[in-house]
Parts: structure tokens; sequence; C-alpha cells
């Protein structure tokens, strides 16, 4: 009778690769049709909405790169720790911090700073802040062992409960007439935005770290010892490498940059820190980073990507008073698709017939 | 503290351990045949849903369990296809299956917002319950608490003292072994990958329809999570996992009860961390109590995929 079996290959196939990104897109965009058929939409008229949401105008693709932007810090974010081997899954509350850190910094130390100052203040209180979040997870799998995956899961409730703590209690605009969120931030603070759009400087932010990651990888030694450790954490070991140093440095700049996203959250879109600062971008980034299998410039690129989809979403429920959710639903969809595509580029398909 | 609050304080313990209880049983059992699955919040958030929803259309609350605990079952079946067949990396297929839950029931639960609908009200059983304060916090509960009673000790006993329990743990622990052996590690990783996510269905069915009647979007909180943190603090025992699940409830009716009293001798942001802070608390407690690790660990093929060797 004829069988198949799976032969691993010794190189992974590109051209199965992009065939396999292409087949998984098509069957991800399959699954949601079949959402949409479950609450009665008809699923063309939902993609064409979406799509022309996303793409219709050029606001709508200044939008996508709007929403790109933490998207791609909180992708770089997950990626550079997951190239060891580490599961930053707090993205979300690193980002959180990175906002609380910034709008701090710009609300109670700008008044006193010279001006020229207050940006590059804030942009290291964002990134430190969401470090300082990412390291308190880190130290304890570093010394403790304590599984890393759930630590940082747990600090993003704690993060949010503290965040809603501040901007309805003491951090709560006092002239503003009981409206959840601190005071507008001083313009200072504000990242400079591209004339008419809401493209602001974090997307320089976030391309330069996608650049910087890359460079560190290939071009360091830190990052070889990176390499190292995520591949063969033994021969890590043997060769003397400092394991656990750089698992904490590296959670430390995986918080960073999920701090940076934060930050441009609050001082480039916001001006405040408000509701609507926790909206998933830290959970989205780790989809960013493993649909682009942690490469930096295929992060950016994710991200874009996933962004279109936000804000087709949105459209959605704009126009057809869906839940944006659906985008959601797509990106799970998605990377179920993509790590099921990598079966073809990883495996070949072997027909054998044996004489039973 | 009188001997009324004491038993408000335990019954309200009970009640809000039960769904993590349910969830980090059927995770116990996942982990021990080596698959992890981390997607159980998306799993638990459309057990909820469907739970809700069908004793909503049907009347019946054992129909919203069956449905719960199918729908749950075959979600993580999704996650077995990509992590035992397909051999893609546990931890994100994981990632990926909470992605899709909880989209999923934001999306098709819109509709069923604010609805009231069939619920779980509380069951005295005779006698019993007249006992004061234990006998009237455990014995005055709803159906579903009186199963959770039956199940800890009934899966205990399978995992350790039966046949079919111990192919299991072998799968878990030494898969090459257990294939030599005979036993279809795959089909076993199948089964123990679906029972895991029936259990999170049917502890998000609880919360749909017995903790807080009703459908609201991500109505586990965490809850999802924090059951599998309660798999490493139990060392992959049921007995364990559960007291760990009570203690997390002890932890939710402190909470419950200082606010409900108006107590205000932590503010309200705190308390609501505390939860979280806990699970994080007996993670460091139970990684650094090296006796208790040495004696027992994760099973050694935990999130390996088995690839027969030929």
């Amino acid at each position: 009778m004829t069988r198949f079996r799976l032969e691993q290959r010794v190189e992974p196939s590109t051209a199965g690769r992009y065939a396999g990104y292409a087949v998984a897109v098509g069957l991800a965009g399959c699954m949601g049709g079949i959402v949409f058929l479950l609450v009665g939409a008809n699923p063309l008229t939902a993609y064409t909405v979406m799509a022309r949401g996303a793409f219709g105008s050029l606001h709508d693709l200044s939008e996508i790169v709007v929403k790109a932007i933490p998207l791609m810090l909180c992708g770089l974010a997950v990626g550079v720790a997951a190239k060891i081997q580490v599961w930053n899954v707090g993205g979300e509350g690193q980002l959180v911090l990175g906002g609380i850190g910034a709008a701090g910094v710009a609300l109670f130390l700008a008044p006193r700073v010279p001006p020229s100052l207050v940006l590059p203040l804030v942009v290291a209180a964002g990134f430190l802040a969401g470090a300082l979040w990412a390291f308190l997870a880190g130290i304890l799998r570093t010394t403790l062992g304590v599984n890393e995956i759930l630590t940082t899961l747990m600090l993003n409730y704690v993060a949010i409960y503290w965040v809603e703590h501040l901007y309805f209690g003491p951090w709560r605009d006092p002239m503003g007439m009981g409206f959840p969120g601190t005071a507008i931030l001083p313009e200072v603070a504000w990242l400079p935005r591209l004339p008419g759009t809401r493209i602001h400087l974090g997307l320089a932010l976030a391309l330069l770290a996608a650049v910087l990651l890359q460079a560190v990888l290939s071009r360091t030694r830190w990052g070889y010892e990176m390499r190292v450790i995520g591949e063969n954490e033994q021969a890590a070991r043997y060769a003397g490498m400092p394991i656990q140093r750089t698992i904490l440095w590296v959670m430390c700049l995986s918080g960073g940059l999920a701090g940076l996203a934060g930050m441009t959250e609050v001082s480039g879109i916001h001006y405040r820190l408000q509701q609507g600062l926790a909206v998933g971008y830290g959970y989205t980034g780790i989809i960013v980073a493993w649909l682009a299998r942690l490469h930096p410039g295929g992060i950016v690129l994710a991200a874009l990507f996933l962004a279109s989809l936000l804000v087709g979403g949105d459209q959605l429920q704009a126009v057809m008073h869906l839940p944006s959710a659906v985008g959601l639903v797509l990106e799970g969809a998605l990377l179920f698709c993509v790590l099921g595509s990598d079966l073809f580029s990883r495996y070949r398909l072997r027909w054998w017939t044996s004489r039973a | 503290m009188n001997l009324h609050t004491l038993t408000f304080v335990l019954s309200i313990t009970l009640q809000s351990s039960m769904a993590v209880l349910f969830a980090t049983i059927g995770e116990v059992f996942t982990e021990r045949s080596g698959v992890l699955n981390l997607g159980v919040e998306g799993v638990m958030l459309m057990g909820a849903l469907s739970g809700f929803a069908t004793a909503y259309g049907t009347q019946s609350l054992a129909l919203g369990m069956v449905a719960a605990m199918l729908v749950g079952g075959g979600l993580s079946l999704v996650h077995a296809l990509f992590t035992i067949t397909v051999r893609a990396n546990q931890v994100v297929c994981g990632l990926a299956l909470t992605a899709v839950g909880m989209g999923l029931s934001s999306f098709l639960g819109r509709p069923l917002i604010g609805r009231v609908g069939a619920r779980f009200s509380a069951w005295p059983i005779p006698l019993l319950s007249d006992v004061p304060v234990l006998g009237s916090a455990l014995f005055n509960q709803a159906t579903p608490v009186y199963l959770a009673y039956a199940l800890v000790p009934a899966v205990w006993f399978f995992l350790f003292h039966t046949r079919a329990g111990l192919n299991l743990r072998s799968v878990g622990e030494n898969p090459a072994a257990a294939d030599s052996a005979g036993i279809p590690v795959l089909a076993t990783r199948y089964v123990w990958t679906a029972f895991g996510g029936m259990m999170a269905g049917l502890g998000g069915a609880y919360l749909s329809l017995a903790y807080t009647p009703g459908w609201k979007e991500n109505m586990t909180s965490g809850q999802g999570w924090i059951a599998i943190a309660m798999v490493i603090f139990g060392l992959w025992n049921p007995w364990r996992a559960a007291l760990g699940a009570f203690l997390f409830g002890g932890v939710n009716a402190v909470q419950f009860t200082l606010e409900a009293n108006q107590i205000t001798l932590v503010p309200s942001y705190i308390l609501r961390m505390l939860p979280y802070l806990f699970t994080i608390a007996i993670l460091v407690l139970i990684t650094r109590s090296k006796a208790i690790r040495a004696r027992v660990s994760a099973p050694a093929g935990l999130g390996v995929p088995f690839e027969r060797e030929e």
C-alpha cells in the first residue's frame, strides 16, 4: 500500500518557506471567512471593508504605520529574548511601564530641566522603566530558575492595575473635570510628527532599533554568544559563556524595547497617560516576532502587515458593526498556519510503497 | 472574626478556586503526557462562552457544561495537531491558541453580553450542610463544586494507581521507552491534550454559569495562566495542584471580603494585584525549595515532540 512519511531536510528550503507564507495567509483568510460566516456576515464584503479601511487612502496608510510602530518595538522585544530561548510574554506590562516612566518624567521632571533635555530623558525613562519590569522576571529566572513565561505574564496584570490606579488616582489631572487621565504632557515632551499625519519620531526609533539589533546579532561577539546560547546551551556552557548574565541583559533589553513602545504611545500619540495604553500591542508583538521567525528585518514587515489587519479591523467595527476582535482571530490563525507551513520547509513529503 | 465570617470566607474560597482547579487538573494531565499547552486561557474563554451560550439557548445547564467541554477539547486538538503531528514549537502554538480563543470569544460573544441565562444555584446537601462552619461552607455549593470533590481523588487514583495512568506518565517521561513497550505515544498525547482542554472548558463554564453568571469579554482575567502556574506549584500532582487552586481562591476570598466590608486597610488597586503577585510568590517558593525540586521535576519529555528513530 502507498503511504507517505516526512523526511527532514538538511537545509530548510527557502522556496518552501515563501510558498508556505503564501499558503498560510490564504488558509488564515479562509478560517477568518468561516468566522465571518458564523456571525452571518458575508466574508467577501468583510474583507473588502477591511482592505478599503486599511489601504483606501493615504491617511489609512499612515495609520498603518502609526500602529506598526509599537508593534515593531514589541516584536523586537519578543524576538531578541526568543533568540536565546527566553520567553518574554510580558511585553504588554513592560509597554505600560514605559508609558508610566515617560509620563512621569514629562509631568514631574520636565519643568526642572532645560527643554532640550526633556525628550531624551522621556525616551530614556520609557526604556529604563520597561527594562526594570522585565528585570524583575529576569532576575527570578537567572537566580532561582522561576519560569519567566508565567512571571512576565503575571506582571502584565500588575502593571495594568498600577497604571489605572495612577491615572484614576494620584496622577489624575486636577483640572480634568473627573476625566480619568493625567494632565496633557508639556509640548517639549512630545515626539515630533510628520506633518498631516500621526506618524511620529518613534518610527525612526523602531527602525533604528531593528537595524542595531540585526548588527549586534550578526556582527558582534555579544550577538555570537547569544546565537550559541540560543541554539545549543550546552555548547555555550562548555565554551564558558556567561549564560545567566546574558539572559539577564537580554531580558532588560527586551523589556526596554517594549518600554519604548509604551513611551512612543504616550508621547507620540496620546500626550497623556489614559485608558487605551494597554490595547494588546505587547501580545501582538509575540505574533509579529514569530511570523518573522525572529528576524529583525522581518519583524518590521510583519508589524506593518499586522498593523494593516488592526486598521482594517477597526473599519469592520465602524462600518459593519462587527467586533474588531476578529483581528486577533486572524493573527492567531495566521500564526498557526505559518507554524504549520514550517513543516514543508523543514520536511519533505515522501511517498513510498510497502509490500504489506 | 466570627463563625459566620469564617464560613463566608471559606465558601468564597472554594467558589473562586473552582475554575482554576478544573483547568489545572486538566493541564496536569496534558503536561504529564509531555505536551505543554499554554493556550489554557483562550480555551477557558471559549468554554465560558460556549457553556453560557448553550445554557442560554437550551435552558439546560448540563448541556452547557457538555458543550464547554466539547469546545475546549476540540480547540486543544488543534494544539495537539500542531505540536504532536506537525511538531511545531509548543510555546508558540500555545500562545497562538490563546490569541485565537481570546479573539474568537470576544468576536462571537458580543451579542450575549449582558444577557441573563440559566445559572447554577447552591444545592445544599441535607444534614452535611447543617454542620457549622465546615459543613455549611463545603456542602452548600453549586453542583460543579461537588463534581470537583469527586474529580480530584479520582484523577489522582487514575494517574498513580492504574495501568493507563502509568502509560500516560511514561509517555511524558520517556517517550522512546514507552514506544518500545508498545504504548502508542502520539495517540496518548492526543487524548490527554484533549482531556486538558475539556477540563479548561469546564473551568470556563463554571465561571459563566456559576461563579459570575453571564458572558463578559476576557472574563477569565488570567485564570488560565494561573492554572498553568498551579501545575508547577503542584509539581504535576493533582492533589497539590488542587491545593494551589484553593490557595488562589483564598487570596480572592480575602480580597472579596475586604472589599465587601469596605475595609480600606489595603488600597483596592493593590488588592486587585494580589492574585497575580501571589502567583509569582508561590512560583518563587516552589522553585526555591531545592528539597522538593530534587524529588520531583517536570516530566522529562515535556515540550519535546516525539519522533521515532528509525
